[in-house]
Order: C-alpha cells, then structure tokens, then sequence
C-alpha cells in the first residue's frame, strides 16, 4: 500500500461556517444606543431649610390633567416654554445670590430685559414644574425638554462669547480629552447659568 | 516554437480565498458589537417619548433600567412597572435598586444611573412614585429614556 500523502484541510467550507455564525449575530445585534433626558434627583433631607424666594424669582410651569399649560398663570404652549424660560432666567433684573461673603452683583453677561418684575439673576431664577398625576409622560418630557434647551441656548450663548466655542463642542471635547482648562470653562458656564428646576407635589 | 503558440484562455475564476476572511471580520465586528437582549418585556413596548436634548447613557454596566408602559392584556387598566423579568410594584423599587447595587463594586455606586423607560402616555403620577422611592435610597442619577428627535407633536396628543 502506498503511504497516503498527508493531505491538506478543506477549507473551502470555512467560508460557510463564517456565514452561519456571521448571520446568527446579525439577527442577534440590538444596536440601540441608550440616550434620553439626565436629571439629578434632589437629596432628601430631614430638616427643610427655611429659605424666602421672592415670588418674582419664580417662573411657575403647571400641567394639569389634560395637558395643559399654564405659565405663571396664563395659558401657553409648550413650544413658548423655551422663550419664556430664556427671558426669564437672563432677564438680570437684580443682584445675585450673595456669595463667599461677598454682596451680589449685577448680571454682567446677561443680555435680558431688565425686568424689575421678572427675575433678579440666573443663579436665583428659579423654574418650578408642577404636574398633575394624570399628566402624560410624553408632556412633562417635552416640557422638561423645552427647559434644558431654554439653558443649554444660555449657556450655548455664553460659551460663544466666552470662549469663541459653541457648549456643546466643549462638552465633546472635554469627553474626548478630560483636562482641567476645559472642565474649568465648562463649571464656568454651569455657575452662570445654574439649573435650578424644582418639581412640587403633584396636584391631586 | 511553442513560445508563440497561443495558450488557450479562458474567463479566470475570481478568487474567493480571501472570502473567509472577510467574512470573518464582519463576523468579529458583530460579535463585539452585540448586546443580548436580558430581559423579556412583560408589559407592552414601551413607545417613548421624542426630545432633542438628549445625553448618551454611558457605562452600560452601571445603569439600571426600570419599565413602565400598559400590561399586555389590554383589560388590565393603569401603569405596570417591570424590572428585570418581573412586574413589581412602586414600593419594591427600593429592594431592586438595592439588589442592583449589591452586584457592584462598592466605589462604582455612586457612578450607578437609573434609566427610566416608560411610555408616553403613562402617568406622570407613576415616574414621580419612582423618582420619590429613589430619592429615598439615594439614587439620585435619573436618566429618562428617549428618542432622539426634533418631532415632539407625538410626544402629546
């Protein structure tokens, strides 16, 4: 008998395998990438701090069961919000909040109407959502969604000014490199537009 | 003179050898790329809400998902909340945020977010029930599940 050659592996069917297993995790991927609105709860604490919020300070957002808007006591639309809360937090009618011991100062970068009657500075603006238990979900989004853009425009704004650089482009490019200089820009344009949003109890 | 005799030709075969490996990196690409799905849902799919200022959620491994959306069985009315693969109620958030955060690593918990997935017509009575139990257990990194998008008249109708 002759000694067999050692012959090589097919491997024409490798292909085929490939194919097999390739198309099982085709079907398999879910490619969906997980984004939506980011909120930071409120610490609870047992002790409310007594603190008096001049009424003017507050821009007063109400949704009631059938998902309609108030917006300090007149009848709006959800798409105003943004415009509303934009003229209200960079009104800079007043001081700021008194800070590290030193007496407030005026808005010096706001580009609002110095309205006596609206609010006195960003950082005291104060936005307050009231919803109704029987509000839809997809409404308080859009509302909530309204109120980010309102500040994220600010501070996009701001950012232009400041630093000839739109906020958003900062935040991409502290992702892609995380340094110092630019956490400093971007907590600096955090402090001059503060998100100060307050949800009270839902209306029964 | 067989140098000048001409060879006969024929169409050349194109070459698949290098089939294999091209299928194998797509293969490879999929494979990295893929998530199982873990959880069966038990209500209906959630349909969610349409914004534009979203944020990606990031460390996939941090995040928790809590469901909320009609049951399957249309008979059954109100706002169904799911977890894992099970249908729970508001006051056992706590005890799942809890089990959820028992899985990580000590120094990872204060990175842990909370994504709420719930359809758009739920009750907002039900998402503030939530964020309270959270509020509770200190899980204050709340992400609301959306889709990316400039159409919001879905949002509400």
């Amino acid at each position: 008998m002759a000694r067999r050659e050692n012959s090589e592996i097919n491997a024409g069917s490798m292909a085929d395998i490939a194919f097999l297993l390739l198309i099982f995790f085709l079907v398999t991927t879910t490619m969906d990438v997980d984004s939506g609105i980011a909120r930071k709860l409120p610490e609870k604490t047992d002790e409310t701090p007594k603190v008096t919020i001049k009424e003017k300070n507050i821009l007063d957002i109400v949704i009631n069961r059938n998902n309609q808007l108030l917006v300090e006591n007149e009848n709006a639309k959800v798409q105003d919000i943004k415009k509303l809360a934009m003229d209200f937090i960079d009104n800079g009618g007043g001081l700021s909040q008194p800070k590290d011991g030193q007496p407030g100062q005026p808005c010096d970068y706001c580009n609002g109407a110095k309205d006596p009657k609206s609010s006195d500075h960003p950082s005291k603006a104060i936005i307050s959502l009231t919803s109704s238990r029987g509000t839809t979900y997809g409404m308080y989004i859009s509302v909530q969604n309204e109120i980010e853009m309102a500040y994220n425009e600010l501070r996009n704004r701001l950012s232009l000014k400041l630093y000839n650089r739109s906020y958003k482009d900062l935040l991409k490019d502290y992702k892609d490199d995380p340094s110092e200089a630019l956490k400093a820009k971007l907590d600096n344009l955090k402090d001059k537009y503060p998100q100060i949003i307050t949800e009270p109890e839902p209306i029964k | 003179m067989s140098k000048f005799t001409k060879k006969k030709k024929g169409l050349p075969g194109i070459s698949t050898a290098s089939l294999p490996d091209i299928v194998f990196m797509l293969l490879f690409f999929f494979m990295v790329s893929t998530t199982m799905r873990q959880t069966d849902l038990m209500i209906k799919k959630p349909s969610l809400p349409t914004a534009s200022e979203v944020k990606k959620l990031e460390h996939k491994s941090l995040v928790s998902t809590i469901y909320i959306g009609k049951s399957k069985d249309s008979r059954i009315e109100g706002d169904k909340i799911q977890v894992n693969d099970k249908i729970i109620d508001v006051k056992d958030v706590i005890s799942f945020i809890l089990s959820e955060r028992a899985q990580r690593k000590e120094e990872e918990v204060k990175y842990m977010t909370t994504s709420i997935k719930a359809d758009k017509n739920a009750n907002v009575g039900t998402i503030l029930d939530i964020k309270e139990q959270l509020r509770d257990i200190n899980a204050l990194k709340v992400s609301f599940s959306t889709t990316k998008g400039t159409d919001f008249s879905k949002n509400y109708q």
